[in-house]
């Protein structure tokens, strides 16, 4: 961003990485995945790079709002010094807290997720999918991130993406407003679970396995988490691959 | 003729026009114990929601069983309701069935419905006591249900089959009476459901169908009132509630927390922003997050005294799902037992909320509000759209600001985010490394 702004260029969109997009192994290549879509569609888009923190999601869900609140304005500030307008993350817990929270704090922009904007450019023939790729006919189920679905009503949009890849969706009893939390929410990404009969990862881990997918489609970096764990716990990872929208699309476009 | 069962009825009007006020006047307190909250924007949408979620029951059609069987008992309610207008005038009035002669045809069908309605209620309340008593149905037999809450489900179902019988007593009753020609009985012509008991009380005299017609209308009335005011210290005051409730709805996106004001003037002088600071003193801070009720806002209460106890929530929650002490229930459970607690300590000249206990610790443990994954699920479940989640983010703010209390790992990825602006321990400077890969590849 800082080198766009300089040279006085304006991109259409920031793309907002997210911690997990930047520092999260597995989260690192659905980052990839994406920039190369944006790349190939030629989207004129800026990351902050160095200058990004988090948005304070977890520190706000576990009670402590003045860190929150230090990280939220400390981002609106750089934000509004680039006149930035409109925003596109992979993660719904950033999209969430940027849409929702930051205008209270003086942060007003455009916030999309990036199942919406991949569905905008799919539906705008903007990324031609082949069709016939590798997931072609596959059983693939979608597992509902809660600050997507219940948190912001986005139900239909990462639905609409993975129906574009010709693929067989088959959905979990437990879906849209009923979807099961991956256990990950409310900042229980960073701390274990309290005592109780089972993992809340291992409970909507096997809803997905009985569905016979041989996919999980996820929206979210502690979804992808939580489930790709799951998955290892019940010894399938071998049959089953845990997926983000952006790998599946960017696989099937051969990038 | 003696006047003296309108003055009865009347003073048993009277008495229960007083103690309903001031069961009112008691809950409004309780409720008010809560700070101010304002919810009178978007008034369209308010009413809208209001006619959806409580007269409409939207969203208790998640489950069609429960909700056809609760269907029934609502429209009964309403319609039967109807009748009591004709009851009061009939007992202030010293008249017997005063809108039969004005009705005609009309009476027999409207008596029908009613009838019908009793009926279906009767069907109703007994599948209710089954699922919860023998079916044993998972949300209905969780353990913070034991004691009172089980026994106010029962009483509930059970007074009503009672007022139900009363009303088809008393049809079946005043037409034979009337069929024998006794002064005042009015023949109402096919009343299909009493008709059916009439042969219990074909063989009695005069005397005896007379004692049990007028003992059922007593019975009927003196029931309603009492179950009104009953309603009062039950969980049933959703009846009542659910409209309020409702109209004063969390309208945002769900995910959204609120912001607290209080804390950014603070972190704006931290960071070494102006900003235009008004003049105005500094609203008081009684406490950060929430301890007690107090700190709560009533529209917290309100939803806490318009919760029935179904389970939906719970039944949904992840974590108790999966056997955590966490129940969204309970939340709601607790918070109106503390203000229960507080409010008759305050009425009895008692210390209030400076007893020494909490809602926090002495009903809500840390334990229970650690282990939400702030899904959402609960409220999602919620048919009355009920927010247990806010209270429970509420809880946490005070343990983490007010006491430093939150879990180690938590308070680890606390002090990652002040030192590298991250929840995890890296170094702000990588943020940017993912791309370094990405280069590479281009550069083959």
């Amino acid at each position: 961003m800082a080198e766009m702004a300089a040279s006085g260029e304006s991109p259409e969109i920031l793309f907002w990485v997210g911690c997990a997009g930047s520092f999260d192994d597995r989260y690192k290549a659905v980052t990839q995945a994406f920039v190369k879509i944006l790349n190939k569609v030629g989207v004129s888009f800026a990351v902050l790079g160095p200058e990004e923190a988090c948005t304070g999601d977890p520190a706000r869900r576990a009670g402590n709002e003045f860190l929150f609140q230090m990280q939220a304005v400390a981002n609106i500030q750089v934000m509004n010094g680039y006149n930035v307008k409109k925003v596109v993350t992979a993660c719904p817990h950033c999209f969430n807290t940027i849409k929702n929270e930051y205008p209270a704090l003086g942060g007003e922009y455009e916030v999309i997720h990036h199942s919406q904007f991949l569905q905008q450019l799919i539906n705008e023939g903007k990324v031609a999918l082949k069709g016939g790729g590798e997931f072609k006919g596959k059983k693939i189920t979608f597992h509902d991130s809660c600050y997507l679905g219940r948190a912001n009503d986005v139900y239909e949009a990462p639905r609409e993406v993975i129906k574009a890849l010709d693929v067989e969706l088959v959905e979990m009893k437990r879906c849209r407003t009923k979807g099961l939390c991956c256990g990950a929410g409310g900042a229980q990404m960073f701390k274990e679970p309290e005592e109780g009969k089972k993992d809340i990862n291992i409970e909507r881990t096997e809803e997905a396995l009985s569905t016979g997918a041989s996919a999980i489609a996820v929206g979210c970096p502690f979804c992808l988490t939580m489930m790709s764990d799951g998955v290892k716990n019940k010894e399938r990872e071998h049959d089953v691959k845990v997926y983000d929208l952006a790998e599946m699309i960017a696989k099937d476009m051969g990038i | 003729m003696s006047i003296l069962p309108q003055l009865i009825f009347l003073l048993v009007f009277a008495v229960a026009g007083y103690i309903l006020y001031k069961r009112v006047s008691y809950l409004r307190r309780n409720i008010f114990l809560g700070h101010k909250e304002d919810r009178n924007d978007m008034k369209e949408q308010r009413w809208k929601t209001m006619v959806l979620v409580a007269l409409g029951q939207k969203k208790m059609f998640k489950r069609l069983g429960p909700a056809f069987l609760h269907l029934l008992i609502y429209v009964a309610f309403i319609v039967i309701n109807l009748e009591v207008l004709e009851f009061i005038i009939d007992g202030l009035s010293g008249q017997h069935r005063i809108f039969a002669p004005f009705l005609g045809g009309v009476y027999a069908v409207a008596m029908n419905i009613f009838e019908f309605l009793a009926i279906a209620v009767l069907v109703s309340c007994f599948a209710f006591l089954i699922r919860r008593n023998i079916m044993k149905v998972d949300r209905l037999a969780m353990k913070e249900l034991k004691g009172w809450p089980a026994l106010d489900a029962n009483l509930i179902l059970i007074i009503e089959i009672v007022l139900m019988f009363a009303i088809l007593t008393m049809n079946a009753t005043d037409q034979i009476l009337a069929e024998r020609g006794v002064d005042k009985y009015l023949a109402v012509e096919g009343l299909f459901f009493s008709g059916l008991i009439q042969p219990l009380f074909q063989g009695m005299s005069e005397g005896a169908l007379i004692f049990l017609e007028r003992f059922a209308w007593w019975f009927h009335i003196v029931g309603i009132l009492a179950f009104a005011i009953y309603v009062t210290y039950s969980k049933h005051l959703h009846i009542f509630l659910a409209f309020p409730n409702t109209w004063y709805s969390n309208l945002q996106p769900k995910g959204e927390m609120k912001n607290m004001s209080e804390v950014t003037n603070e972190v704006n002088m931290m960071l070494g922003i102006q900003t235009e600071t008004s003049n105005d003193p500094p609203a008081e801070i009684g406490r950060f997050g929430a301890k007690d009720v107090n700190d709560l806002s009533w529209v917290n209460i309100m939803n806490a005294y318009s919760c029935t106890e179904c389970g939906r929530c719970t039944a949904e929650c992840p974590a108790n799902i999966t056997g955590k002490k966490l129940s969204p229930r309970k939340i709601m459970m607790d918070v109106r037992d503390r203000a229960e607690e507080v409010g008759k300590s305050i009425d009895s000249g008692g210390p209030g909320l400076e007893d020494g206990k909490s809602l926090l610790g002495d009903y809500t443990t840390k334990e229970e509000i650690n282990a939400c994954t702030s899904c959402n699920a609960c409220v999602e479940a919620c048919p009355v759209n009920i927010d247990p989640l806010s209270i429970i983010l509420q809880m946490r703010r005070y343990v983490a600001m007010e006491e430093s209390g939150s879990p180690a790992q938590w308070n680890a990825m606390f002090q990652n985010m002040e030192t590298s602006f991250s929840p995890w321990k890296f170094a702000p400077t990588d943020r940017f490394n993912w791309a370094d890969q990405l280069k590479n590849e281009e550069a083959k």
